[in-house]
């Protein structure tokens, strides 16, 4: 199979492509140069956006489409931020349906339904997309995801898959639960444990080779682990915690965000707060991929350096 | 009475108070009941819906003590409680939700085997520091649809009040007059299949005895009700401790509902008001049976 994807200089682009040349021809679009590819891995330096980008369909035959370029940097400026994400994914989604593509996997984040207290304990796919109302920079993301999933219903012959992962965890991550994780002393909203999961990226490169599939298509939530609660993993950590009242954690965290003081925007406080926990029952019986990566190991690279082997 | 008298009962007492003090802070008894309950534990001790059993024997101490000891529950047809899935469906009363805490540590002590019911919280909790992840590891649930749906598809036990804060915060008035009733529980019930087990507490009304409702004042707060009651507002806080009536809690023979989930407000609320009909019986027949409020 010949597949594109978009986004392919990111950290996790070259780890997907590296993944999947050893079974396919892989071709890389970004607007980022993109050094130290195996020579067998071609790279279009372009914007989607432009119209070099459409060559790129014209001149190769592909088969599947990974979109992985999506910003999720929150420092970018909103008008940006919609512009590169929401414009970027609509072009894509015009050469997809123009050019014949079979398949197309949006890489979305399970984010997208938003943290809060009214929350179902479990999140499955069908819940509505609630997160731009608290989390109004995230609305790019939403906005992604429905397009996607609007352009699931209208192109039947084309296999859409969106995944939406749950917090995504490795020592290359350096998404906001990684970058929580670390920390050397833990911040904790004062009062609030809240159930999470957590994915390896490993596992998520395993499902996101599954969702290659020829046939399948649909939305997927995506989890490593079983939901446990935050004071759990902050336990197998073994590094210190301070409990901030979270009205005060909130305003401190407004303030430190506006003078670029921290790389946490307020709202993702939320995510300490409520349950965000993923109903992964339908990826598991489609995928059909059990992730390898258990709690402690995900959590390994993060822990306090002088923790003896953690026991419970 | 001489000094070695005074001595040797004031010690008495202080081995009683020690003893009982002791039982509260830990029970063997209590615990090897909890152990013998099902729960669905992930590699880490806790449910999927946060339900920590470990955590919970802490609490069960005090629960059982105030259970026996301040509202000295008496249990009638507590074996109604069938196996799986099923909706125990209550009269809601007393300003604090004592009821119930008391309905599901009836249905722990009493039944054999010891069965866990989950309640419904309210939307507020989950949005409260301390009191949301208590609920939590106590095994209690937010009240929305997908997660009664979710319990009882796992064949758990749940405790619903279909009055809601209508019934709770109702005045002296309206003591033992069951509320307006919602529709969400029949239809989940239909849907899941599961029988319904009426259930009537007779004494907590006494508890909190409500001449007006100030909701203006309980909006001061953020809680949904303000009651005055004798001694509330006028002593603050320990006003608002439910006084020690005496708890009696019948459990009805199960009902089984069939249908259409979905169907007509009409349908489903003849079928609620059969359900109202069977409990408010058991409530005037628990009355009548009745001879003291206290004892």
């Amino acid at each position: 199979m010949r597949i594109l994807i978009t986004g392919i200089a990111g950290r996790l682009g070259r780890r997907v492509a590296n993944r999947l040349r050893r079974n396919h021809e892989v071709i890389g679009i970004d607007r980022r140069p993109c050094p130290a590819l195996p020579t067998d891995i071609v790279h279009h330096r372009v914007d989607i956006r432009r119209r070099p980008a459409e060559d790129v369909f014209r001149h190769a035959k592909i088969d599947a489409v990974i979109h992985l370029g999506i910003i999720h940097n929150f420092r970018i400026p909103a008008e940006q931020l919609h512009a590169r994400n929401v414009m970027g994914t609509e072009t894509l989604l015009k050469y997809v349906s123009k050019y014949n593509v079979k398949k197309l996997v949006l890489l979305s984040s399970g984010d997208v339904y938003g943290a809060s207290a009214e929350n179902s304990q479990f999140i499955d796919e069908d819940v509505p997309l609630m997160a731009s109302q608290r989390f109004p920079e995230i609305r790019a993301l939403v906005a992604v995801d429905r397009m996607v999933q609007s352009f699931f219903w209208r192109h039947h012959d084309i296999e859409t898959v969106i995944l939406r992962p749950t917090f995504i965890v490795g020592p290359n991550v350096r998404n906001a639960p990684s970058k929580y994780f670390r920390l050397r002393v833990i911040p904790t909203l004062m009062g609030f444990d809240p159930m999470v999961q957590l994915l390896h990226e490993d596992d998520l490169l395993r499902m996101l080779d599954a969702s290659l599939k020829p046939g399948l298509r649909g939305v997927f939530n995506l989890a490593g682990t079983a939901p446990v609660p935050l004071s759990r993993i902050l336990k197998i950590l073994g590094k210190p915690t301070i409990p901030v009242p979270a009205p005060i954690a909130r305003a401190l965290l407004e303030r430190a965000w506006k003078y670029r003081l921290t790389s946490f925007p307020a709202p993702e406080l939320d995510h300490i707060r409520y349950n965000t926990v993923l109903d992964t029952s339908r990826a598991k019986e489609v995928l059909g991929i059990e992730p390898e990566r258990s709690l402690y190991e995900i959590l390994e690279p993060f822990r306090a350096e002088d923790q003896a082997d953690y026991t419970d | 009475m001489d000094l070695a008298t005074v001595t040797a009962r004031l010690l008495k007492l202080a081995t009683k108070v020690s003893d009982e003090v002791g039982s509260i802070i830990s029970n063997p008894e209590l615990d090897a009941r909890m152990d013998r309950v099902p729960a669905n534990l992930g590699p880490y001790g806790v449910d999927p819906f946060g339900f920590d059993p470990e955590y919970l024997k802490k609490c069960m101490g005090m629960v059982s003590w105030i259970y026996h000891n301040y509202f000295r529950c008496q249990v009638f047809g507590v074996a109604n409680v069938p196996e799986g899935r099923c909706l125990l469906v209550g009269n809601h009363s007393g300003q604090l939700p004592f009821d119930a805490a008391m309905v599901s540590t009836a249905v722990f002590l009493e039944r054999e085997p010891p069965r866990f019911v989950r309640s419904m919280i309210e939307r507020f909790v989950p949005d409260t520091p301390f009191i949301s992840t208590f609920m939590a590891r106590c095994g209690q649930i937010l009240g929305t649809p997908e997660n009664c749906r979710r319990v009882l598809s796992n064949g758990d036990a749940i405790l619903v009040f279909p009055e809601g804060v209508g019934g709770l915060n109702k005045t002296w008035r309206d003591r033992y007059r069951l509320q307006e009733f919602g529709q969400g529980f029949m239809r989940l019930a239909i849907e899941t299949a599961s029988p319904i087990v009426p259930v009537a507490v007779i004494g907590a009304e006494e508890q909190a005895p409500t001449f007006i409702n100030a909701k203006f004042i309980g909006k001061l707060f953020g809680v949904p009700a303000f009651p005055i009651t004798p001694t509330n507002p006028l002593l603050p806080v320990v006003g608002l401790l439910p006084y020690p009536t005496r708890y009696r809690i019948y459990f009805g023979k199960p009902l089984q509902f069939t249908g259409d989930a979905n169907d007509e407000d009409e349908v489903i609320l003849k079928k609620v008001d059969e359900v109202k009909a069977t409990m408010q019986a058991m409530i005037d027949d628990g009355l009548a049976a009745r001879e003291h409020v206290f004892w």
